[in-house]
């Protein structure tokens, strides 16, 4: 399944949603929209994983590089998953402890501070 | 014993279908449906670092991927790189993860070593048998 990227706001949250397959072939899709999305001054972001199929090494070197872009900005950076085999990919390269990891949107969307400096 | 064998173009758009692959084979050869996601997972970080490697070097050979089922499920991945760039693997403390001084391409190679280390308990990098490459060899448990 390729990938699908759909954004909307809530408050002052920018949501990315993520669908199908991320990888070394569409990441870099990935990173642009991000890109774009904090060029065009959104400063908290929430991507959504919830129909993500596949997450490879490059697509979370492109969440790590969101997350990095955003700090000299005091943007915050969260990811929305509840999947245990996605969650098992963060909690394996130790990057559940770099980014926030909220299990809804109504969590992602209501937390106080993303926290950029986690 | 039987094998299959795929060699690609060193694009990322094959990498899917090396995924692809090595996951029917995996089923067919008769890997637990509960280590599939791995299996896909792993092949794919493999071939990616091998598809990285070629273009890091400017190398437009081929990369094999070898699936074969005997005792075990095994998958060999093989690039043409210089050996000092493949076995250059190693994983990164949590606290480097997002370090501003790290780049991206860093970040990816540590990031899908932790990955192919996590996933597969059966895992070997080493040099090629003969010429200039690393062979990533994984192997899994049939359940039959």
């Amino acid at each position: 399944m390729d990938l699908s990227l759909t954004t909307r706001t809530i408050g002052e949250h920018t949501v990315l949603e993520v669908g199908g397959e991320v990888d070394v072939y569409t990441a870099p899709r990935l990173r642009e929209r991000l890109v774009e999305l904090i060029d065009g001054g959104a400063r908290a972001i929430v991507v959504d994983l919830g129909r993500v199929d596949f997450l490879d090494s490059t697509g979370l070197g492109v969440l790590v590089g969101a997350l990095k872009r955003l700090r000299p900005v005091g943007g915050t950076f969260g990811l929305i998953c509840d999947k245990e085999p996605l969650l098992k990919i963060f909690r394996i390269t130790a990057l559940d402890q770099v980014f926030p990891i909220y299990p809804t949107l109504e969590a992602a969307t209501s937390a106080d501070s993303s926290g950029t400096d986690a | 014993m039987s094998s299959v064998k795929l060699s690609f173009t060193p694009a990322p758009v094959h990498v899917r279908t090396a995924r692809l692959v090595g996951v029917a084979v995996a089923r067919r050869a008769g890997v637990p449906e509960e280590l599939l996601d791995e299996v896909r997972l792993a092949i794919g970080e493999a071939c990616a670092r091998a598809v990285a490697l070629h273009r890091q070097y400017g190398l437009t050979d081929l990369v094999l991927v070898e699936m074969s089922d005997g005792p075990a499920y095994t998958v060999r991945v093989i690039d043409r790189a210089p050996i000092e760039a493949g076995l250059g693997l190693a994983a990164l403390p949590p606290d480097e993860l997002a370090d501003e001084s790290l780049t991206d391409e860093a970040l990816t190679v540590g990031v899908g070593f932790a990955l192919l280390a996590g996933f597969v308990e059966d895992l070997q990098v080493r040099p090629v048998d003969e010429g200039i490459g690393t062979e990533v060899r994984m192997a899994w448990p049939l359940g039959r």
